[in-house]
């Protein structure tokens, strides 16, 4: 076949394209891979082999995020923890929805230093759902951790951070947002006309 | 009955010049009026993109803010960018080697004329859409020209759907018009002519051909996931949903990137041309050119992420690319080095495009460096986002492509149009320009440096005089061009007729065509040993 014609042309853009959306699995992993990005992994179900029981302390900090244009009360119960390796530890975060509406949160966790991310592994947390939050509810989460012995010597400090995102109009949003404006103009709108 | 019809053949092969009225260029495939096309659309674009650039100056002539709104004022940095990048620099490059290339290979046409015709007639509709957004509910793109999300989809502006769907539009044009370079050069060089024979213009077209096949269809992809994310409720880059916005910026530099290329490589090619006929001499080192070209559009797909330094990377990554980076610095070397020696004891003489070319590659050069400096990680912490990066790109493309594609326009404006242009006034256009564009550009080297950020309307009082100087500098360089349009319908108009051979250095098939190219060159391929 000779690629100066037409049709292995276009054969190498659609393949491109292709390639071009390829990119985001090829990322997940690669990252995953790499250890890098800060990324925990999904629940633990690793049940046969029980981890190692040192005695190594490390300290675990934990902050609460919360994207740019939210303002719900998001935070840890515990500041900082020191944790065995490879012991199990359960705390919580607590989060205050202070809308009068119903909305569905999302946390989305990071570890610093990333190298430490795959050592960190969850059996129970509330990053793996939706969280939804009624009108004015306080929800206290739960999340329970242990830190594998194959953590790298020189950490001695893990930084878990979460942010929170309000994932409730996920479809609706650009809809609500264009009605308010539209709500707010017939209110300028009857306001001028009543004066 | 069999004589009628063979009469009709004849009639079609002997009276076949330019069609009469509109017609002619709405339905045109030949390559000569499509170059045209292109070329005059591209003029157009780098005046309204010039004028974008103009509001952007006046606003920052003092600090405080003073014409338009901060909104304003972002759409047109965003407008400036998208228009100069897609509008201006890339259709100019089309059009060069629409005219340019049957002709330099010793072709009748380009290989596939109906695609040449669509992929022209998509610009203009592209580009009525895009600006049209300014005009639109919420106003047009303001993310800047890079739209990075969740900027561009969950913060933009309603209009944006309309912006993806012309980036689709131009990239679809981009893809033909490199699809027919590919065919015609591979298939329809005279005979004798092998690839190692091929005139530079024709190789740094054929590798920038291959980049815009590889990457347009990456831009279109990353656009699409935008428009997904924007109205089907993806989350390719919306970290709430479980995406990544700093994988839109690796998407998006690896088009990204080779981008930079292809609005390069096709000036390196007219100055390899301009520069060998000026000086009387042959280009010094031909082989080194072709194989630096093809290093460096290899390379250009392992740097991307030298534009993200700061997004958080692992060490290893960041010295990867910075590696990467300056690897790139060899082959362009070898190119700038090679121009030095085909001057190097020529008998020069100083025409139009000389001027231009060898402005080329000296600004060209100061660009490179300021491209060094970039390059190294730890110091771009501090020169990310400043007005030291716009000062750097501008280097590049400014002297790198504009200044080549006037180069390219002087140098053979005598064989398009039959007419020579008036020497004096061009020389005025390229120093004018020349100065205009210093006083814009080197300026803002130290602005950046001392710490002022790009996209921002204003800035504080430290750096108003440097300011001060960029604009005026905007507005002679943008008032120079008014000059370039003066020469052209000059030359139109009323210059003298130009030789067959207009500048006795120049080599190549396309000189030995009369002057003014007839309508159809080479019906009969030439012979080429």
């Amino acid at each position: 076949m000779q690629i100066g014609r037409p049709a292995p042309l276009l054969a190498v853009c659609a393949l491109m394209f292709g390639f071009g959306f390829l990119l985001v699995p090829l990322y997940s992993v690669f990252c995953e891979w790499a250890g890098i990005n800060g990324k925990t992994a999904g629940i633990y179900e690793n049940v046969d082999a029980l981890p190692v029981i040192e005695d190594r302390i490390v300290k675990v900090q934990f902050v609460g995020n919360h994207n740019a244009n939210l303002s719900w009360p998001f935070k840890p119960n515990q500041a900082q923890v020191k944790v065995q390796v490879g012991v199990q530890k359960k705390i919580t975060f607590t989060v205050v929805n202070p809308t009068n509406s119903d909305v569905v949160a999302q946390a989305v966790p990071s570890v610093a230093p990333s190298e430490a991310a795959p050592h960190l592994h969850k059996i129970e947390c509330f990053c793996f759902n939706q969280q939804p939050l009624t009108a004015g509810q306080v929800k206290e989460m739960p999340l329970v951790f242990f830190i594998d012995s194959d953590l790298p010597k020189h950490i001695k400090k893990i930084t878990l951070s979460y942010t929170l995102f309000d994932v409730t109009p996920r479809l609706s949003k650009r809809v609500a947002v264009s009605s308010s404006i539209k709500r707010q103009e017939q209110f300028a709108l009857a306001h001028i006309s009543s004066k | 009955m069999s004589t009628q019809a063979t009469d009709m053949v004849h009639d079609e092969h002997d009276d076949h010049g330019p069609a009469k009225g509109i017609g002619r260029w709405l339905f045109s495939t030949n390559h000569k009026d499509i170059g045209t096309m292109y070329l005059v659309f591209s003029l157009v674009m780098l005046f309204i993109g010039g004028s974008m650039a103009f509001v952007v100056r006046a606003e920052l002539f003092q600090p405080g803010l003073q014409l338009v709104e901060p909104e304003f004022f972002n759409q047109m940095i965003t407008m400036h960018g998208l228009i100069m990048v897609f509008g201006a620099v890339m259709p100019a490059f089309v059009g060069l080697a629409n005219w340019m290339l049957p002709m330099m290979i010793g072709a009748p046409d380009m290989a596939l004329p109906r695609l040449n015709n669509l992929s022209f007639w998509l610009l203009p509709f592209a580009f009525t859409m895009m600006i049209g957004t300014l005009f639109m509910d919420g106003g047009g793109p303001n993310f800047g020209w890079t739209f990075y999300a969740p900027l561009s989809t969950t913060y933009a502006p309603p209009s944006v759907t309309f912006f993806i769907f012309a980036i689709h539009m131009m990239g679809a044009s981009s893809i033909m018009g490199a699809i027919n370079v590919i065919v015609t050069i591979m298939n329809m060089r005279a005979p004798g002519m092998t690839y190692f024979k091929m005139p530079m213009f024709c190789w740094t077209w054929l590798i920038t051909a291959f980049l815009l096949i590889a990457v347009m269809p990456v831009l279109a992809g990353v656009v699409t996931m935008m428009l997904m994310d924007i109205h089907f409720g993806t989350a390719f880059f919306d970290a709430g949903g479980g995406g990544d916005p700093v994988l839109f910026q690796h998407v998006f530099w690896f088009f990204g990137h080779p981008e930079v290329y292809i609005m390069i490589l096709p000036s390196f090619g007219v100055v390899s041309h301009v520069i060998p006929a000026f000086s009387r001499k042959k280009l010094f080192g031909y082989n080194s050119m072709v194989y630096a070209i093809i290093a460096i559009a290899i390379l250009s797909f392992v740097v991307w992420a030298h534009h993200m330094f700061t997004v958080g990377m692992p060490f290893a990554g960041e010295l990867f690319f910075m590696y990467t980076t300056m690897l790139i610095a060899i082959p362009t070397g070898v190119k700038i080095f090679n121009w030095i020696s085909t001057m190097f004891r020529g008998s020069m003489t100083f025409e139009t495009p000389m001027l231009y070319s060898i402005g080329f590659v000296i600004l060209f050069t100061i660009g490179g460096l300021s491209g060094i400096m970039l390059a190294l990680a730890p110091v771009d912490m501090v020169y990310q986002d400043t007005y030291f990066v716009v000062a750097h790109f501008h280097y590049v493309l400014v002297p790198g492509a504009i200044f080549g594609i006037f180069a390219a326009v002087y140098f053979w404006l005598p064989k398009w149009t039959g007419k020579m242009y008036d020497e004096g006034l061009a020389k005025l256009h390229f120093w004018v320009s020349f100065i205009g564009l210093n006083l814009t550009f080197f300026p803002m080297h130290f602005v950046g440096l001392a710490g002022m950020p790009r996209r921002i309307p204003d800035y504080p009082l430290q750096f108003a005089d440097f300011n001060m100087v960029v604009s005026l500098g905007a507005f002679l360089f943008g008032a120079s061009q008014l000059i370039f349009v003066y020469v052209l319908i000059k030359t139109l108009r009323s210059g003298e007729k130009a030789e067959q051979l207009p500048w006795d250095g120049a080599e190549g098939l396309e000189w030995t065509l009369p002057t003014p190219a007839p309508y159809h060159s080479f019906p009969t391929p030439p012979k080429v040993d």
